[in-house]
């Protein structure tokens, strides 16, 4: 599983990107950041919470997104 | 603080730019309620008390500096660019989300510039305005939650436009991570917003930081938040970087505790003090907006102002302006210069232009300073407990030469028989009504007022003229175009002359209201 950014709330911050141990995070054309699925570990290996989580200013912005099965840590 | 001074005394100031640097430095120690205070008992300029003076390093510094003193932002003017959107902290005043929900301005919704057209801005700006001296890295986000975009836009100004001052403003959070960078960068002076030094306080503010890749809540972050803040201070003090700081006054909250506050930063070397008022509103969509907390009222404030001004240098003309706001005092002209407009201006930067304009700059604060003086010495002599405020209509200049309905804000000064004292402005202006929307404009006018004995205009209609009448205010056009302080002070001995004779009684004014314009995530930073 990996997490994902709704779309409607995030407010293009950018406070989530440079915190990602894993460069999931983009900026779109229109000023607001995506999360690669295939790139996000949920942050298991490396902080005890995911950091776009802990940092986005709005709540339930970036969440878990359900079509992903849960990362296994290697 | 100390040292310096005593340095200030002892070394005479009039070394440095002349015969007139005594004058006004009086002028930049008015904030401190300097020659106003005799009757209080207070401390005031020329008995010797050494906390009005200046040392001259820091005078250089502060001289045009708008947001230090009230009277440079009469002839100077900051900008701001908003390059730095992420923040680390929640603030309970700010709501992230969105713009003000009454800010309707077409084209003037917070903008995201990226360094290079931040940088192309300011030059713009600069070379069209040659007032502008400072330059501002604020709100939304904090500067140093995004210090690569920040420091990156420091450097582009710095080399291409090097006689503009730089200045940060920041929570703090991160600040003493990065004292060495800015030192580095040759900043002018840091902004802290400082709200609370007890945690328990900092809880009622802060519902969460994020710091150390970890969100903390509660009294644990507002613990982290405040040791931080004070370390970041010291380390400037340490280094000689001068340091602001911002209170947010939040009654119930915090009013009483900055107090404390005010100790605490004057004791590890803060310059300036400025206590802001909360702006809450429910549309603006904040915690405290939603939650019904209000703000102060102009009595509060200048009550609190009034008790921490014996600490330091209280700083009273914060207009808490938005982030992408350009221009001198009241004015906006940011429509001229958005980011679509700037991309396509050939900008072409002539520090020699600048240099001399400024210089004539310096020749109209003088004038300022003489006029007030001669009109003071007529005041000499003369003692009465009579203390008065009065509201002014000025577009800059040290003058009265705005018109009443034209008045985006009104400046307020307290005369005494000790002299003219700037107490803060009051901001009238329609673009963003928060909460009085059907309220005619007069109305809000003359709450936002209501606490002056008279009004000075330039110009004034028959209409709100009887009506600031019946509401206890004299309009005042007489002194249309002349200066601020001088007509002050020949209004005032004028007034205690008609008391005198019992052509009218002094009565106390009531209480005036802080409008509740907007503060998003543009200020506070
Ligand atoms: S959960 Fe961690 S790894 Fe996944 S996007 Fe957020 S910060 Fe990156
Ligand atoms: S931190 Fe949240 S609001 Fe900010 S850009 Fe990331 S997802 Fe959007
Ligand atoms: S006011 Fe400034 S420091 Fe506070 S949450 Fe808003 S952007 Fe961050």
């Amino acid at each position: 599983m990996a997490y994902k950014i709704v779309k409607d709330n995030c407010t293009g911050c950018s406070a989530c990107e440079p915190e990602c141990p894993n460069q999931a995070i983009s900026e779109t054309k229109d000023g607001l950041f995506v999360i690669d699925p295939a790139k996000c570990t949920e942050c298991i290996g490396f902080y005890d919470e995911p950091q776009c989580v802990a940092v986005c200013p709005i709540d339930d912005t970036c969440i878990i997104d359900e079509n992903y099965p849960r990362y296994q840590a290697a | 603080m100390q040292t310096v001074q005593h340095r200030a005394r002892a070394d005479g100031v009039e070394t440095h730019a002349g015969a007139n640097i005594d004058e006004i430095m009086q002028k930049v120690a008015e904030h401190k309620g300097c020659g106003t205070s005799g009757g209080a008992g207070k401390a005031s300029c020329g008995s010797g008390a050494g906390e009005n003076d200046l040392p001259p390093e820091i005078w250089e510094k502060v001289k045009n500096h708008p947001c230090y003193s009230e009277e440079a932002h009469h002839h100077y003017a900051r900008m701001h660019v908003a390059v730095a959107p992420a923040c680390n902290i929640q603030c309970n005043y700010c709501n992230r989300k969105y713009d003000c929900a009454n800010e309707s301005r077409p084209g003037v919704v917070s903008e995201k510039l990226t360094p290079e057209q931040a940088a192309k801005k300011v030059l713009a700006v600069a070379s069209a305005i040659p007032q502008m001296t400072v330059l501002g890295i604020a709100g939304p986000g904090d500067p140093l939650a995004n210090p690569e975009k920040t420091f990156k836009t420091f450097e582009l100004v710095a080399k291409h436009a090097p006689d503009i001052k730089l200045c940060v403003s920041t929570n703090g959070l991160a600040l003493p991570d990065y004292v060495d960078r800015l030192a580095q960068y040759n900043i002018d002076h840091v902004t802290i917003t400082i709200n609370m030094i007890d945690p328990e306080v900092g809880a009622k503010i802060y519902p969460w930081i994020y710091y150390k890749k970890k969100r903390y809540h509660g009294v644990e972050a507002a613990k982290i938040l405040s040791e931080r803040q004070l370390q970041g201070l010291e380390m400037l003090t340490e280094r000689g970087i001068l340091s602001k700081i911002n209170s947010v006054m939040i009654p119930g909250i915090n009013d009483e505790h900055l107090v404390e506050v005010n100790k605490a930063v004057k004791s590890r070397g803060a310059f300036l003090h400025n206590i802001m008022p909360l702006i809450s509103a429910p549309e603006h969509g904040t915690y405290f907006g939603l939650n019904g907390q209000r703000g102060p009222t102009a009595q509060e404030l200048k009550a609190l102002q009034d008790k921490c001004e014996g600490e330091m240098n209280m700083m009273r003309h914060c207009r808490q302006c938005r982030a992408d706001a350009v221009g001198l005092l009241g004015e906006d002209r940011s429509a001229e210069f958005t980011t679509d407009k700037i991309m396509e201006m050939e900008v072409n930067y002539d520090l020699e232009t600048r240099k001399a304009y400024q210089a004539a700059v310096e020749k109209e604060r003088q004038a300022v300073v003489e006029a007030k003086k001669s009109e003071l010495d007529g005041l000499a002599g003369e003692h009465s407990d009579i203390k008065m405020l009065v509201a002014v209509a000025t577009k800059g200049g040290g003058k009265i030469n705005e018109h009443f309905g034209h008045a985006k804000e009104f400046q307020v000064y307290e005369l005494s028989t000790a002299g003219t004292k700037f107490v803060g402005h009051r901001r009238v202006d329609l673009y963003c009504q928060g909460g009085y929307g059907e309220e005619d404009s007069l109305a809000t006018i003359i709450r936002a007022i209501n606490d002056c004995h008279a009004v000075f205009v330039a110009k004034i209609g028959g209409c709100p003229k009887n009506d600031l009448k019946a509401a206890g205010i004299d309009p005042v056009d007489r002194y249309a175009g002349q200066f601020i302080e001088q007509s002050a002070i020949a209004y005032f001995k004028d007034y205690l002359e008609k008391v005198k004779s019992g052509e009218i009684r002094h009565v106390e004014r009531g209480d005036a209201h802080i409008r509740q314009g907007a503060l998003t995530a543009a200020e506070a930073a």
